[in-house]
């Protein structure tokens, strides 16, 4: 720099000084721009991480309910947690589904309605004990995977009133369908899409399968080794058999997907068709144009229905592939229709601990948890750190050992927070004998982890009072205690606050210490006081994440976006403080 | 000041709290550890325990079946846990140490749960053998000389003709998962024995020979996915060639997206694992500390709903969540010496 400066004064002319100034704006210029799309492409990164957790979240906060006629009649209100719910709200269920009887439909019926449903009942019985003796509606969950069709998150159906009149041939078993427009070929030309999809991907195997055979049959004349040749030859056969089995299966497929009005018989890898007509549902299982064949799920009250009274519903995701079949389609529709489902915000959600059952799990259990952790690690780690930072900085002679304190200090600020769990394991749980997984002993964890962050940023802030404050103090007669008291530290609070809650906001989110002692845990109960076993919110959305009902993916989100409601808030609070308290100098 | 005040206030709460190290508390509560696979069976018992009857519901942690038996087998007292899952038997080594520290180990078997081998809905179909799955994903198979050569396999069709001609890919558990010691165990293990040259070192040197069948490939067709098998399907969802290993229960759930590949010709389905058709497949246990039994109150009670019909039978509700059900009167014999807590013996 020296160097061109001096070439500047020396011998720059004004035209060298004009070129020079305008090199020094377009750094200047574009150093801006890196900064701007630096901090842009972060926030992209942020807007997209924060849609993909509130869209995935959001249908978490509720669930839908069935209304079911309950017979509380036989509950003795004097003990109406004895009575046997499972078998009223079974026998309800054969009451709000009557034309589920057979074994097999009885059974599909009670998979719509919510496993702890005879849970929910008697606990909603014990808190009003008013409901026994009665025989009324009662709501309960349905089951996680009727919740997710009915929030549209597993099979879509299309629904189009056809112009055409219907005719079906018996109200139950198994039907003929005649139309007087041939309005069933839109659907067809779908079915002949899934056929010709088929076809291709049968084409690519029996291509693989070539080059196999290729393959083999150039070993087998080229080979000197006689045993690779052999079994070449082996593979050979068996190859040509496949490709040969392969071959026919496509050709079939071929035809029939070149024969456009050809009937075609549906199978559960192909979209389906149900239709709404006379009060009742009909599966079609084979269809062209103008007629069909099908089977009656929900009876038919009319045979017959003109255009414009009866409904067709396509769900092009083929049936294998989702896990709500047509039969629990047309049932959950139909109480869709009896206004017996409602959607509701999820109480459950709010108030309950955890469960097995994504419809009755709840985040209330982690949050309890949670907030004892955290007033532990607040009553330990604020008071120590404080004073910590107080002697360090105002106390203290500076000399060789302080200054190995504070080198140690700032090195336990960067251990990895396991091994504080494992501190816990050793001292806390081994020597001391305290509970497992209680939020006493997650918080004395927590502590350890938060104090380094609350001294050193307490020890900033006393540092950053002017020492004329502490003169001025002395000065008038002032004890160095009385100084630091009255004086230094509640100048120092705003940012020892921010400093702390920042501290504890990490502590918060902090699952690997409490893996060690236990924390990391099914806990169904609300935990009451610190020594009951809890977990923590991180912990629940980790534990959630890794169950295998897909209705815990939108618990996960939600209990995520519950997690970074109470960081912001903390943050929050971080910068009112200082906004409030901030003196300048 | 306030402030002080405030500080002083928070300071004898530390104090407080620091004084109630002391008082160490008399439990109430079952306290259950053990194997991350037993996990999901293990806490829907749990809650429908706390659901029907007046005890507290037990806190289940999910520990590793190693971790749950160094914990279990550490001692007697409340400071211990009751029970421990796990996903293989006890070993002799753990026996010994729980029978060092005074800990009586009551056995229940409770049944199977399968490996599968599976990937995307709209990838290619798989039917593989044991053997074929040994030399996919073996770190060593023998040359065609029958020395020991690193794997050459880049291809599922290399290793075998009749098998698709796409790259191997596969999304595994690590080795700290119980899952991929039995993955490791059975399908490779088993596979190897029916190498010829493997064979014969076995008979040879039984040593050296586990040595080679538990080795996996380390460059790049078998990939640690973690424990977290949810992930490996959204993984396997998006990447219709790579194929991933889990346990039943996640195929089970998760039908609509992912197909298991058929292992000498059997399907990984519920009836072929319980009927014992399908070979990749486990026994599941846990194991009840005798010591505690009426000590901490709810443990028999505990055992007697976990060895219900309505639990663990066959319409039970373990099996909605992919617990392969033992046989009828295996069932009956093991809930009969269980509810009479009769300890094992190795």
């Amino acid at each position: 720099m020296t160097d061109t400066t001096n070439t500047y004064v020396k011998t720059a002319s004004l035209e060298e000084r004009r070129s020079l100034q305008k090199k020094r704006y377009a750094s200047e210029r574009k150093f801006k721009y890196l900064g701007l799309g630096a901090i842009l492409v972060s926030l992209g990164f942020l807007v997209m991480l924060l849609m993909t957790i509130v869209g995935n979240g959001i249908p978490a906060f509720t669930y839908n309910y069935v209304k079911l006629p309950i017979d509380l009649t036989k509950v003795d209100p004097e003990k109406p947690e004895k009575a046997n719910y499972g078998k009223f709200v079974k026998s309800a269920i054969a009451d709000a589904i009557p034309y589920m009887s057979d074994r097999k439909g009885k059974r599909l019926a009670r998979g719509l309605v919510s496993g702890g449903a005879a849970i929910d009942v008697r606990n909603q019985v014990v808190g009003d004990v008013s409901m026994a003796g009665q025989n009324a509606d009662v709501e309960v969950p349905v089951s996680d995977f009727a919740d997710l069709y009915l929030k549209g998150l597993t099979a879509k159906p299309i629904l189009t009133k056809p112009d055409a009149a219907i005719k079906v041939s018996d109200v139950e078993g198994d039907v003929d369908v005649t139309l007087s427009a041939a309005v069933f070929d839109e659907f067809l030309a779908r079915v002949k899409e899934t056929i010709s999809s088929e076809a291709s991907r049968l084409n690519t195997r029996m291509a693989n399968l070539q080059l196999s055979l290729d393959n083999q049959r150039e070993i087998a004349a080229n080979s000197q080794d006689t045993l690779a040749v052999e079994s070449a030859k082996k593979s050979i056969t068996s190859l040509e058999a496949q490709l040969a089995g392969f071959k026919t299966k496509f050709d079939a497929l071929i035809v029939r997907r070149n024969n456009t009005a050809a009937r075609e018989v549906l199978d559960t890898s192909m979209p389906s068709l149900l239709l709404k007509v006379g009060g009742g549902v009909v599966k079609i299982t084979e269809v062209e144009g103008m007629s069909a064949k099908g089977e009656v799920i929900i009876p038919l009250e009319q045979k017959e229905a003109s255009a414009g009274e009866w409904q067709m519903q396509e769900i092009l995701e083929a049936e294998e592939n989702r896990k709500f079949s047509d039969k629990e389609v047309a049932v959950v529709d139909r109480l869709v229709a009896e206004g017996r489902i409602e959607n509701r915000l999820n109480t459950i959600f709010f108030k309950k601990g955890a469960s097995r059952e994504p419809e009755l799990a709840g985040i209330w259990g982690a949050v309890v948890g949670s907030f004892f952790t955290m007033i532990i690690t607040l009553a330990l780690s604020f008071p120590l750190g404080v004073a910590a930072a107080i002697y360090l900085e105002e106390f203290a002679p500076k000399n060789k050992f302080t200054s190995i304190i504070e080198v140690n200090i700032n090195n336990l600020a960067a251990v990895p927070s396991i091994v504080f769990g494992l501190l816990g394991l050793a001292v806390f749980l081994n020597f001391f004998e305290l509970p497992r997984s209680a939020p006493l002993v997650g918080g004395m964890v927590l502590a350890l982890m938060t104090l380094p962050t609350i001294i050193i940023a307490s020890r900033a802030a006393l540092k950053a009072v002017p020492p004329s404050i502490r003169e001025a103090a002395l000065g008038v007669g002032a004890s160095k205690i009385q100084a630091v008291f009255h004086h230094v530290l509640p100048l120092a609070m705003p940012g020892i606050l921010t400093g702390t809650i920042i501290g504890m906001a990490q502590a918060l989110g902090e699952t690997a210490p409490l893996l060690m002692i236990g924390m990391v845990a099914f806990v169904v109960d609300v935990p009451a006081g610190i020594f009951d076993p809890a977990t923590v919110l991180p912990v629940q959305i980790y534990m959630w994440a890794d169950f295998p009902e897909p209705g815990f993916q939108q618990k996960t989100a939600a209990a995520i976006m519950v997690l970074l409601g109470f960081l912001i808030l903390m943050n929050a609070i971080a910068v009112l403080l200082r906004k409030k308290f901030e003196r300048r100098w | 000041m306030k402030i002080t005040k405030i500080m002083g206030l928070l300071a004898g709460a530390a104090l407080l709290t620091t004084t109630a190290v002391g008082s160490v508390h008399a439990r109430d509560q079952i306290q259950i550890v053990g194997s991350s696979t037993v996990f999901p069976f293990s806490t829907s018992v749990a809650e429908q325990f706390g659901q029907k009857t007046s005890f507290k519901t037990p806190v289940v942690e999910s520990t590793g079946s190693g971790g749950g038996m160094k914990l279990f087998c550490s001692g007697v007292g409340a400071g211990s846990p009751d029970i421990t899952n796990a996903s293989r038997r006890i070993k002799e080594k753990e026996f010994k140490l729980c029978a060092d520290n005074g800990v009586t180990p009551v056995e229940v078997k409770i049944g199977f749960d399968g490996i599968v081998l599976a990937n995307a809905k709209n990838g290619p179909e798989l039917s593989i053998t044991r053997e074929q799955i040994f030399k996919a994903l073996a770190k060593e198979v023998p040359g065609s000389d029958g020395k020991m050569i690193a794997n050459p396999y880049k291809t599922w069709a290399d290793v075998d003709p009749s098998l698709p001609n796409i790259k191997i890919e596969v999304l595994g558990p690590p080795p700290t998962s119980g899952t991929r010691d039995a993955f490791v165990e059975i399908a490779m293990e088993g596979g190897a024995k029916k190498i010829e040259t493997l064979a014969a070192l076995r008979k040879a040197d039984k040593n050296a020979f586990k040595k080679i069948a538990h080795a996996i490939r380390e460059d790049g067709a078998y990939v640690e996915a973690g424990e977290n098998d949810n992930l490996i399907i959204q993984k396997l969802e998006a990447n219709s060639n790579a194929f991933g290993i889990f346990g039943f229960s996640f195929l089970d759930q998760n039908a609509d997206k992912v197909r298991g590949a058929t292992v000498n010709g059997v399907e990984p389905e519920f009836e072929n694992i319980a009927a014992g058709d399908y070979q990749i497949s486990r026994s599941l246990f846990f194991y009840v500390k005798k010591e505690h039994v009426g000590v901490i109150p709810g443990i028999e009670e505990f055992v007697a709903e976990f060895t219900n019909e309505d639990t663990w039978g066959e319409d039970g509700y373990l099996a909605d969540k992919g617990l392969i059900p033992l046989p009828d009167d295996e069932r009956e014999a093991v809930a009969e010496s269980a509810q009479a807590m009769a300890p094992m013996s190795f």
